[in-house]
């Protein structure tokens, strides 16, 4: 129990706030696996770290992380589906 | 779930039968006549997709493999007249939808079966809900949504989970990496059901599953009848995959559409319900795809067909559900169904009888 709780506080569920935390696998030993997918964005599972251009975290929100790789995503750098629209291609 | 209304003779008649005990000679005498009762039902409709009386009492069957029916013993679940009953219904449904939906070629490898279900959610050209969601709906027609969507996404996940044990290796493994993600990772409030509750709760609508049955119309309830009718046949082991896929496949992009709305109509909740949509299952759509349709596909090539009818089943459900909402609000109507009367009042008058 952490300081911030009283002792007949209910343990709070776990959800995603502006506090980044790293992957779900970090830290895990889990070999990390990249498919690449046609057409498509980069899947990522494993014992990944997702880090920003200043090292800092950022908060995957799952266990198995789509990554853009058209560049059109509007939710970079996760894949949003938007290579379809733009019709990328890449085998 | 609140018992629901019946919506003619089969309803009538089933909604009598499970306010009874089970074994009883009356009970077990009714029961037996309801196959007779589904057949002459189906005789009735002229096509059971868009049948009110066929598609609630088959919705009011599966209920009771899902997590029951008020005031309904648990015992009917199991029995032999009923599942008699839910198989002409549903023998019915899916030989419906086969006649309307072409076939398949099956590709051979897991990454064609991917190119082939990415093609056909591509070529898809049913209307938009989305898009109307987007830019358009009022604030009421956005709360019709959430209440026509909610006898589904209120148990997000489940019907694809009868499909776990059913399936094995790569296919299995695919079909659970996406499960975790719907419920929640562990997490209770993170479930996608329970996001999509918060947003009925902040559109003022009651959020407990089922409470919207009474006013959504057969032409929405048969895809829940579809779904759910996939993952309780090991038969159709295949289509519950092929649906899975390609509901995850046509879901991303729509759901950036529906964020928008809803955050434009004052609803973050659920917008955050959409927004959690776009990301999930654009990485979901690659998993589902390749991993699991895929997977089946090679490893079990005697439903290697079904996994392309069950993904044609959810573009030609999903067309049949938003054609119906859209033609009502153009006309400047509901997409619901009239609201019937106060349940309580029912409940008093039955005391009475």
């Amino acid at each position: 129990m952490s300081a911030e709780h009283g002792a007949g506080d209910p343990a709070p569920d776990p959800v995603p706030g502006p506090t980044a935390m790293p992957g779900p696998g970090a830290g895990s030993g889990e070999p990390v696996t990249i498919t690449v997918c046609p057409d498509g964005p980069l899947l990522v599972r494993g014992g990944y770290e997702l880090l920003d251009g200043d090292d800092r975290p950022i908060d995957p929100g799952r266990a198995t992380v789509a990554l853009c790789r058209c560049g059109a995503s509007s939710i970079k750098p996760f894949c949003d589906g938007s290579h379809k629209r733009a019709r990328f291609r890449a085998r | 779930m609140r018992q629901p209304q019946p919506r003619g003779p089969l309803g009538e008649d089933l909604l009598a039968v499970l306010r009874e005990e089970p074994g009883t000679p009356g009970a077990e005498a009714r029961a037996a006549a309801l196959p007779a009762a589904a057949r002459a039902a189906v005789s009735r409709a002229a096509g059971v997709l868009g049948d009110d009386d066929v598609q609630l009492s088959l919705f009011v069957l599966h209920a009771l493999h899902y997590q029951g029916v008020d005031g309904v013993d648990d015992r009917w679940e199991s029995d032999p007249e009923l599942l008699r009953a839910r198989e002409v219904l549903s023998g019915a449904l899916e030989a419906q939808l086969r006649a309307e939906l072409p076939a398949d070629t099956v590709p051979g490898t897991p990454q064609s079966v991917a190119d082939a279900l990415f093609a056909m959610a591509a070529e898809d050209d049913g209307p938009s809900l989305a898009r109307h969601l987007s830019g358009r709906a009022d604030d009421e027609q956005a709360r019709e949504f959430l209440q026509l969507k909610s006898v589904y996404q209120l148990m997000e996940g489940d019907p694809h989970t009868w499909g776990i044990p059913r399936l094995s290796g790569r296919a299995k493994a695919g079909l659970i990496e996406i499960q975790v993600d719907e419920y929640g990772g562990g997490s209770a409030s993170r479930m996608h059901s329970a996001l999509f509750a918060a947003g009925m709760r902040e559109a003022g609508l009651d959020d407990s599953y089922g409470s919207a049955v009474d006013r959504v119309p057969a032409e929405w309830l048969a895809g829940v009848n579809t779904v759910t009718m996939f993952g309780l046949h090991r038969r159709l082991r295949g289509a519950v995959v092929g649906h899975l896929a390609m509901y995850e496949m046509t879901s991303s992009v729509p759901s950036r559409f529906l964020a928008r709305g809803f955050h434009r109509l004052g609803l973050p909740a659920a917008a955050a319900f959409y927004d959690e949509h776009v990301e999930a299952d654009a990485a979901h759509e690659q998993i589902a795809a390749r991993d699991m349709a895929g997977g089946l596909v090679v490893e079990d090539p005697a439903v290697a067909a079904d996994v392309f009818f069950g993904a044609r089943c959810v573009l030609h459900l999903d067309a049949l559900a938003a054609r119906h909402a859209l033609a009502r609000w153009e006309a400047g109507e509901s997409a619901l169904r009239p609201a019937t009367a106060e349940p309580s009042r029912r409940g008093a008058a039955e005391l009475v009888r």
